[in-house]
């Protein structure tokens, strides 16, 4: 008989201790049926995908109820491998990737095809000897179904993220008999065309049979590619729907459990006369795909300057340039003094703190604790929560925890306590964390790079609010720099428009769509205005 | 083409600088071409089996296995006992290793055990490993040998009838390895492979599995391999020069240089003409062209008088460089298998080999396994080779110089390889050979030289732990750097 639905997840419920994290959740998964699974972080997405794998955490804390069904069979995974021979795999948010393998020998990695030796025979299959060949054959066919043209006996090092993220997906597919793909936040990292190229993927992927589960932040893309959607809240199902019946605003309402309201207040645009914050003139900054060829701007106290434009054009650069995180050339000056880019830490000093868009790669120490993520950049820099003792410096755990609970308050960070480490948190309360270590330098300047990338909607509005309160109360100056338009139009006070390394238009922010449009596809103002105006 | 020069030299840091040492030690110590090579090539084969065990920990991301002491343990507890149950000869050394495989297998999988449960920091758990592990060894030997169980053996024990003694003799088995000649080398192969081929064809027979000549499963690898054999052996009984030559028990150095040499150019042909034929790679194969000219300089170096007079007096154990060069050959044939590769993910990264559905803490013991294994027939060689057994310290300093010689190949904590382990056995050996006489030569005394090689074996250890060490910091002090600017 036929099965309808490939997965079944019946009544799952998990606690740990006291806390109850899911409570009688369902998901069915039809065969070749991409599900969307969304919900705000720590609504327990993670959790259930890490029951449906038989993640040893799950096990180590006391095993869940209810039923998981695999093709109508009703299974108990006790570990990963279980479920990878159950034909289930998962394309994971960071790659499973080894940098010194060839992409054909991570895309088989620990299923090496192989033949029979003279030992093997004696001794058993794990001295059979790898087959070469096939598994680059094989590697090839699965690269080439997936619209990828690259060699298969490249090393991963080196190749970019895009790539990895293909390579992962390959090697799901090269897997026999694999009847469900679970894919976590995979356009993440990607840019817009990779992205696309991606949801295409999935599609393909489908028509073979093969359904996928979802997760991911960006409503769009949910609506492009899903055919149904569940969405979890707080540990409790919300509700299951076909996407053909529902809309982007419903979905977020959902998601949320309150109607998101329009954020700030659109301010006109025109430049105040408060004395200059940051003045950069003639900014070249050398990021690989992120390019800066020759930037000026003015940024004033108490205002929030906007950088938008479309995905490698130079935006996140430009920030990167002034933190000194990748070599740059020009002039900045920050409350009257100079800068000296070429020296990492020395934007810190002047009172510019910066929040970057790569928080998993060098905003956080994600082995160390919250706390102490929070915190160690004012401790080597502005030497606070010490102790001293004649010579000696301690860490002055009181005023560290103190402090740690506070921001934990202040900013919605969703965690067991302050020592957690980073590394465990998910993604929106990494960038939680984030912000509140650069706070907690009391920057006069704050630079915030993608401060809502990959991040749901309940943390989103946490953060756009939080900055502009602290704007409004602290007169605290912000950069902010976002592919998302419409943020930093409910936001900023000004918005620069990056294309091609260089900034084509300074608008206000209730400029109109066309006006925006023309600006990022390097459309420079006098022209836009002809263009406008006829 | 600058900066190619310029990371060949950082690449090799580590061979350039004991190479050049090794080159002034030798011009300091006035010593004789024939001396030095006969004493190099006798360590050579005494040593690199010893310094091959290390290789499968590294590669499996265990790091330098300072545990391999405790292989070289149960090589000499099975050497006591097979002393004193009257084994002898050729046979005896067989029976030793036999005896210590068990043995090792215990052990290995203990130490494989406890590695597991500090990931990390292995080498440091190796070395305490070492020392808690030497304290039972001499409990057994020193008390429970003749103190609990009673041995009344005057060969062995000291003369209060209690404890091991500290040097023992072994007797017929002294160098009985190295002094298998050729000819039963070459009879004996000559029917393990008639013995091999014949069960071949049965299996495939009984298992109907067809019988072919070519392709990946076809029968003519060992058909020729046997064909060899066979004119070897049919040679032995009817050409009596021949017969006289293969009964001898060591070859020349002459003829053991050029033999590798026909080997080595033989071989490169064979792959320069597969190449071509099968059309693999676009251009001439030129690496293998530069391989078969370097082979043609150095045979044209050991035409030089001082040289050819060097080799003209080594006296190569054929058997042993046989194992050696076996071992070679089936560590680079084990990483091309299913669980050589399995090693190789987890030594790059553990949670991505747990995430494949790789059994990590199985691999890992697998690996100490093989690696104590090994140690312990590499100790059997060593022991065999001096003729007497030091109870109480042939295996303490086996650890020490078999990783400082790995290291002075080049290799790294992460990263080792047989090339590393002969180059570094060659290196580390020469100056272990010269050092002694420079310095007597430099000033007036031998004891600095003795002083100066085991300095330089702890120190190019420490220095590699340091630096493996300081990567770690370096990379998290990056992070942080990075972490504190964003």
């Amino acid at each position: 008989m036929h099965e309808k639905y490939v997965l079944q997840l019946e009544g799952i419920r998990k606690a740990y201790g006291e806390n109850v994290v899911l409570d009688d959740v369902s998901l069915r998964v039809k065969p070749g049926e991409i599900h969307a699974l969304l919900g705000e972080n720590g609504a327990g997405k993670s959790t259930l995908m890490n029951i449906l794998f038989g993640m040893r955490v799950i096990h180590d804390t006391g095993g869940y109820d209810g039923v998981v069904k695999i093709s109508g069979e009703e299974v108990k995974f006790t570990a990963p491998t279980d479920a990878l021979a159950a034909g289930i795999g998962m394309v994971h948010q960071e790659f499973m990737l080894i940098p010194g393998f060839t992409i054909t020998e991570n895309i088989k990695l620990g299923r090496e095809d192989t033949a029979p030796t003279v030992a093997s025979r004696i001794f058993g299959k794990s001295l059979e000897r790898l087959d070469r060949e096939k598994m680059d054959g094989d590697a090839r066919r699965s690269l080439d179904s997936i619209g990828m043209g690259i060699e298969e006996h490249v090393r991963v090092a080196g190749l970019p993220v895009g790539y990895m993220q293909f390579v992962e997906i390959a090697r799901e597919i090269d897997k026999l008999g694999i009847k469900l793909l679970v894919f976590d936040e995979p356009t993440a990292v990607l840019t817009e065309g990779e992205a696309t190229q991606l949801l295409e993927v999935m599609n393909t992927i489908t028509q073979k049979g093969i359904a996928i589960i979802f997760i991911t932040h960006r409503l769009s893309e949910v609506m492009d590619a899903a055919h149904n959607m569940t969405v979890l809240r707080d540990g409790e199902l919300v509700g299951t729907k076909p996407i053909a019946e529902t809309n982007l605003a419903e979905i977020a309402e959902m998601m949320v459990g309150r109607s998101i309201e329009n954020l700030g207040i659109a301010a006109d645009g025109e430049e105040s006369d408060a004395p200059i914050a940051i003045s950069v003139r003639d900014l070249h900054v050398d990021m690989p795909g992120e390019r800066v060829r020759g930037v000026s701007f003015d940024v004033r106290e108490g205002e929030i300057f906007g950088i938008g434009g479309m995905a490698g054009q130079g935006k996140v650069g430009i920030a990167n340039g002034i933190s000194g995180l990748f070599s740059a050339e020009g002039s900045v000056t920050a409350f009257g003094q100079p800068l000296n880019l070429s020296r990492l830490g020395e934007a810190l000093e002047h009172g510019i703190a910066f929040v970057s868009e790569d928080r998993r790669g060098v905003g956080l120490l994600l082995d160390e604790s919250i706390a102490y993520n929070i915190m160690f950049r004012v401790m080597t820099t502005q030497r606070e929560f010490l102790s001293r003792f004649g010579p000696i410096k301690l860490l002055n755990r009181r005023k560290m925890q103190q402090h740690a609970d506070d921001m934990i308050k202040l900013l919605d960070i969703r965690c067991r306590s302050g020592r957690q480490k980073v590394g465990t948190l998910s993604g929106g309360n990494q960038q939680k964390v984030c912000l509140a270590s650069a706070l907690t330098a009391k920057p006069k300047l704050l630079i915030v790079s993608e401060p809502t990338r990959g991040i749901d909607i309940g943390a989103k509005e946490l953060i756009l609010n939080y900055l502009t309160k602290l704007r409004e109360e602290e007169g605290l100056t912000v950069i902010m720099i976002s592919s998302e338009l419409g943020e930093l139009r409910s936001l900023c006070d000004r918005i620069a428009i990056v294309a091609d390394g260089k900034i084509v238009n300074i608008l206000p922010p209730n400029a109109t769509d066309a006006e925006y449009g023309l600006a990022m596809s390097a459309v420079s103002a006098e022209e836009a205005g002809k263009v406008v105006q006829s | 083409m600058n900066n190619k020069v310029r990371d060949f030299l950082f690449e090799n840091k580590v061979v350039l600088l004991f190479l050049s040492i090794t080159l002034f030690a030798f011009w300091a110590s006035g010593l004789s071409t024939v001396v030095f090579f006969s004493e190099l090539f006798t360590r050579f084969g005494r040593n690199t089996f010893m310094v091959l065990a290390l290789l499968i920990p590294v590669i499996a991301g265990l790091g330098l296995n300072f545990g391999i002491v405790v292989g070289a343990m149960a090589a000499q507890i099975s050497m006591f006992l097979v002393i004193l149950w009257g084994g002898d000869g050729v046979s005896g050394i067989f029976s030793v290793a036999l005896l210590a495989t068990p043995i090792a297998i215990v052990l290995g999988y203990l130490v494989g055990r406890l590695f597991n449960s500090m990931k990390g920091s292995e080498m440091i758990g190796g070395m305490v490993t070492s020392l808690f592990a030497d304290g039972f060894y001499q409990f057994l030997f020193l008390f429970v040998f003749g103190g609990i169980i009673p041995i009344a053996y005057a060969r062995l024990m000291t003369s209060t009838g209690v404890g091991v003694l500290n040097a023992i003799d072994l007797g017929d088995m002294r160098q009985a390895l190295d002094n298998i000649s050729m000819f039963h080398i070459l009879n004996v192969s000559f029917f393990v492979m008639l013995a091999f081929v014949a069960l071949l064809l049965i299996y495939r027979l009984v298992k109907k599995q067809p019988i072919k000549m070519f392709g990946p499963t076809g029968l003519i690898k060992p058909l020729v391999i046997l064909g060899f054999l066979l004119i070897g052996y049919i040679l032995t009984w009817t050409v009596t020069p021949f017969l006289l030559f293969t009964y001898e028990n060591r070859l020349n150095g002459v003829y053991a240089s050029r033999l590798v040499a026909i080997i080595i150019s033989a071989v490169q042909i064979y792959h320069i003409i597969r190449d071509i034929r099968d059309e693999k790679r676009p251009g001439l194969p030129i690496k293998r062209f530069v391989i078969l000219g370097l082979v043609a300089v150095g045979f044209l170096v050991t035409l030089l008088p001082e040289i050819s007079n060097g080799l003209a007096h080594v006296r190569i154990p054929v058997f042993t460089y046989m194992i050696i060069g076996g071992l070679c050959l089936f560590i680079k044939w084990f990483i091309n298998t299913r669980l050589g590769q399995n090693m190789r993910t987890i030594g790059q990264d553990r949670n991505v080999a747990t995430a494949a559905g790789i059994n990590v803490d199985r691999t890992r013991i697998i690996a100490m396994i093989m690696s104590t294994v090994l140690a312990a027939y590499g100790q059997i060689i060593i022991i065999q080779s001096f003729g007497v057994m030091t109870t109480y310290g042939a295996h303490m300093n086996v650890g020490l110089y078999a990783i400082a010689a790995l290291l002075v190949g080049g290799a790294t904590v992460t990263r080792a390889s047989v090339k590393h382990a002969i180059i570094g056995v060659l290196l580390f050996h020469s100056l272990f050979i010269l050092a002694p006489a420079a310095s007597t030569n430099l000033m007036g005394a031998a004891l600095f030289g003795e002083y100066f090689r085991v300095f330089a074996a702890n120190a190019v250890i420490a220095l590699a732990l340091i630096m493996h060490a300081w990567k770690r910091v370096k990379k998290r002090k990056n992070e942080k750097a990075k972490a504190t600017a964003a």
